[in-house]
């Protein structure tokens, strides 16, 4: 019963919503450019489906190729880190300006470092960027988190650098990477979506492209159906990751 | 046969900052023997059991172990396991990190899981252990690698008294087949006097030896022996050092 009532309270709520909203413009006689009423976004979810999708597929690749990317240089670099502390101490803070850097300022580099023929290399390389840092610093924390006294028996036992690094470091570190791995998903397609719309340039064809688009032309209902694709698609990519970390977690401990 | 196992000699321990935390302190583990320490909070009960185990280095004063690298073993208070490994696997641990192959570390820990009567539960992951269950383990993972010296520290402070009990019987059973000399940090006068040959009673600030007794009776101890007059007299005779031990000034 509380189950469905979880589901049913939203639910009712945006209906709710929604049919003030049609009601209103509908009243008001509100410009569809201006707000387009609901049923206005419905018509133009189903008319461009076979775009929004495309372009939804073209923006979730770039996303995921970025996480792909984060994750491989963030773990490499951590792994690096975890093994020398001075290269711990040389990087901090190098890490720590480019982290507080807004994507925005340094997307007009990047794009032209691609080479302006080739966005989805800059929205793919600014996407990583953003999604680099919580697995980076998932990482470092999760390669220190290991139980001070399961330390001292690697100590007493002799165990030497690496042998504690594979056996100790790493497994303790995997609530950690995969909290982080989660955090990064959701900002590698904020990431795109911004660095689509700094590129400003059709040829990634992705959906921040269909809002740009639809935007110049005061098509304002086509820009709310690619909004609602992206809000699907980010909270899709949420529960699926948040999945994966329960069922992670489930391995790691055993249950 | 050695004269001890490990000797702690003229031992000072000063942290920066908070000044002499321990010592000067001598004492020595004659093989085979059952020490324990008793003391309040914060007497360095658990320092001088890391300066034996060589987990840490005194500021002052020597440290002398005849019990090389992999002959101790230290059970902390709660039971250390890694969460992602089988009860099999982190017993099996020690034997890993010291370069034994795995299959044969495999084999000898579930021997020493079947010693602590835990056979059944070599799959098992700590998480699906209780609180008595995974100390078990951990006492296994100290075993396996059949040590010289045995360090407790606290081992059964989080279990409750039933627990305890059955676990203080265990650990003196299995020290009958293997004889250890073991160190056994405890809060418990009771428990310091149930399971030890020698007790050794810490006063604070900083941790010096207050004083030391001696327990008569056989061991592992037969039914009915906290009810004994001997063991009742060992008590209070403890409890006073003790108790002297606290007012000493800081």
């Amino acid at each position: 019963m509380k189950r469905l009532t979880d589901i049913l309270a939203p639910l009712v709520l945006i209906i709710a919503l929604l049919g003030a909203w049609e009601a209103a413009c509908r009243l008001l006689e509100v410009p569809a450019y201006f707000l387009p009423t609901p049923s206005a976004v419905v018509a133009s979810l189903w008319a461009d489906a076979p775009t929004l999708a495309a372009s939804a597929y073209n923006t979730l690749a770039m996303a995921l190729a970025a996480l792909v990317l984060a994750s491989l240089s963030a773990q490499a670099l951590a792994l690096m880190v975890a093994l020398s502390p001075i290269l711990e101490r040389a990087i901090k803070p190098l890490a720590v300006v480019l982290q507080v850097t807004p994507v925005v300022a340094i997307a007009p580099l990047v794009v032209i470092w691609a080479g302006i023929d080739n966005p989805e290399r800059a929205i793919i390389a600014l996407a990583a960027l953003v999604a680099f840092f919580p697995i980076f610093s998932g990482a470092i924390t999760g390669l220190k988190a290991a139980d001070p006294d399961l330390e001292r028996l690697f100590d007493l036992y002799g165990a030497g650098r690496v042998k504690r690094l594979v056996r100790l470091r790493l497994p303790s570190a995997v609530p950690f990477l995969l909290e982080g791995h989660k955090v990064a998903a959701g900002l590698a397609l904020i990431g795109a979506v911004v660095a689509e719309f700094v590129a400003g340039s059709g040829g990634a064809q992705g959906l921040a492209w269909r809002i740009l688009e639809a935007g110049n032309r005061l098509q304002t209902a086509r820009m709310f159906a690619a909004l609602v694709v992206l809000g699907l698609m980010g909270a899709l990519l949420y529960a699926g990751l948040a999945r994966l970390e329960r069922s992670g977690l489930r391995w790691w401990r055993g249950r | 046969m050695e004269p001890f196992v490990a000797e702690l000699a003229k031992v000072e321990v000063e942290y920066p900052g908070s000044g002499l935390a321990l010592g000067p302190l001598d004492l020595a583990l004659s093989p085979g023997e059952i020490t324990a320490l008793v003391g309040p909070s914060g007497c360095g009960k658990s320092t001088a059991l890391r300066l034996l185990a060589g987990l840490e280095s005194p500021t002052r004063g020597q440290v002398r172990r005849t019990a090389r690298r992999g002959e101790s073993a230290v059970v902390f208070q709660a039971p250390t396991l890694a969460p992602w490994l089988s009860a099999r696997d982190n017993v099996a641990l020690p034997l890993e990190l010291s370069g034994i192959a795995r299959r044969e570390a495999r084999t000898r820990a579930e021997a020493a899981l079947a010693r602590v009567g835990l056979a059944g539960a070599a799959g098992a992951r700590p998480a699906q252990l209780s609180g008595g269950m995974a100390m078990r383990v951990s006492l296994a993972r100290a075993l396996v690698t059949e040590p010289r010296l045995l360090l407790l520290d606290e081992p059964f402070a989080a279990l409750d008294e039933i627990t305890r009990r059955a676990l203080a019987d265990d650990v003196l059973r299995l020290w009958a087949e293997t004889r250890p000399a073991i160190v056994f940090v405890t809060h418990s006068v009771e428990e310091a006097v149930y399971m030890a040959s020698r007790v050794v009673v810490f006063s604070r600030g900083p941790g010096r030896i207050a004083g030391e007794m001696s327990v008569a009776g056989p061991t592992p101890r037969p039914e009915g022996f906290r009810t004994t007059a001997g063991f009742r007299a060992t008590v209070e005779a403890v409890s006073t050092v003790l108790a002297k031990g606290m007012e000493a000034p800081a």
